[in-house]
């Protein structure tokens, strides 16, 4: 995890989105990222979840940095990501029942998604709360961008369909691969080539 | 909702046709940083299978507890602090019985903290229904799961090492795709048992 040196909020912004992209760069939180991505409903509303723990969560704990002691910072952090998170799956249950029965324990695991504890850890721990809240806001839409990518193609191959909307012709063979978790990984796999490859690229 | 489904099958379920890393995607993050070493793979294997054995038994009471209680939307909570707190004492009691154990598996003990496979074979375990008897099988066996494919990951990587990779494929990128190969392999289980 490299430390950001810039704090302007574009520069955050760059960096969380594409140079040091949570999934891309870091390998963090694929552990949920992989199972809910067969579904592009699903996934939007999942990572809009983490999108939003994850930027009050910095929030909370750049505010509360100085009041909490070194040695137990890990558990209360996990704790007010805790808090936050049955926040997310209570307000799924009541408006989304549908959503939040599919996404089955995946919300609370949010908890234990390392992209969070990672931010607050690196970030919002030596950073204010302004920056911090934008920090984790943009870490959010990094993994959400990679996350949605991942999902498109395995709803339209899998299941001929966006959004839930049939966009592939009648005709079309479903590739039930890549419902299955395997594809999971080869996509992320793939995706993670192309990226590094076009990084590299721009850094020559 | 669920039928139930014996110990027995719910153990060999839960090790190969569901397994709880290759079906799931659970506890993937220590997966991929911890399979380069294959004897670390060794011994954050055997500690997750101690603790998930441990914690799933635990939460199934606590569960019993807050249902009681009406306080069921505090789980998330209750979970993650009965997880520290069991890694917390597993760390001292070894600490005290054999000190080799603890120097080879004291290291992982808090990373485990944080191994989603933990608290998701808990939430499992409460969305499923299961009994007392059905959850602590069911830890053991996840774990016991989650164990043989860091071992067979940790073994494949050695290979992986000495084989021309692209660049950009490096590291995580091939590994993953590996890990998508084993879990077409853990497919072919699937039609012997069903557990959902």
């Amino acid at each position: 995890m490299s430390d950001v040196a810039d704090t302007r909020p574009g520069a955050i912004l760059k960096n969380n989105l594409w140079t040091n992209n949570p999934i891309f760069m870091q390998i963090l939180g694929i552990c949920s990222a992989l199972a809910v991505t067969n579904l592009l409903t699903n996934t939007a509303i999942m990572t809009l979840g983490v999108t939003l723990v994850t930027g009050f969560s910095s929030l909370t704990v750049s505010l509360l940095k100085k009041f909490i002691p070194r040695k137990v910072r890990m558990i209360v952090q996990t704790l007010i990501i805790a808090f936050y998170v049955i926040i997310v799956d209570l307000v799924l249950k009541a408006f989304l029942p549908e959503i939040s029965k599919n996404l089955g324990p995946y919300v609370g695991l949010i908890i234990t998604n390392c992209i969070i504890m990672g931010r607050a850890e690196a970030f919002a721990q030596s950073n204010g709360p302004v920056v911090s809240f934008w920090d984790g806001i943009t870490s959010g839409l990094g993994y959400m961008g990679v996350l949605m990518m991942m999902a498109v193609f395995r709803e339209l191959l899998g299941f001929g369909t966006l959004f839930g909307y049939q966009i592939m012709p009648a005709a079309f063979v479903r590739w039930t691969i890549m419902v299955m978790p395997p594809s999971a990984f080869f996509l992320l796999g793939l995706f993670i080539w192309a990226g590094k490859t076009m990084m590299r690229g721009e850094k020559t | 909702m669920t039928p139930v489904i014996s110990p027995f099958s719910l153990f060999f379920a839960s090790i190969f046709t569901s397994n709880i890393l290759l079906a799931n995607f659970l506890g993937m993050c220590s997966f991929i940083s911890i399979s380069k070493d294959m004897k670390s793979s060794n011994g954050l294997g055997l500690a997750v299978t101690v603790v998930l054995t441990v914690t799933t038994g635990i939460n199934w009471a606590v569960l019993q507890l807050l249902e009681a209680l009406g306080l069921v939307y505090l789980r998330y909570i209750v979970f993650i602090i009965v997880i520290a707190a069991v890694v917390q004492m597993l760390e001292m009691i070894i600490d005290r019985i054999s000190r080799p154990l603890y120097m080879s598996l004291g290291i992982f003990l808090p990373l485990i903290t944080v191994n989603c496979a933990i608290l998701g074979v808990s939430l499992f375990m409460e969305i499923r229904d299961y009994s007392f008897w059905q959850s602590v099988v069911f830890g053991l066996g996840s774990g016991l799961g989650w164990w043989l494919s860091i071992l067979a990951l940790s073994a494949i990587r050695k290979k992986l090492d000495k084989a021309p990779v692209p660049a950009g494929l490096k590291g995580a990128g091939i590994t993953l795709i590996t890990i998508g190969f084993m879990a077409m392999a853990f497919m072919g289980f699937s039609g012997m048992l069903q557990v959902q």
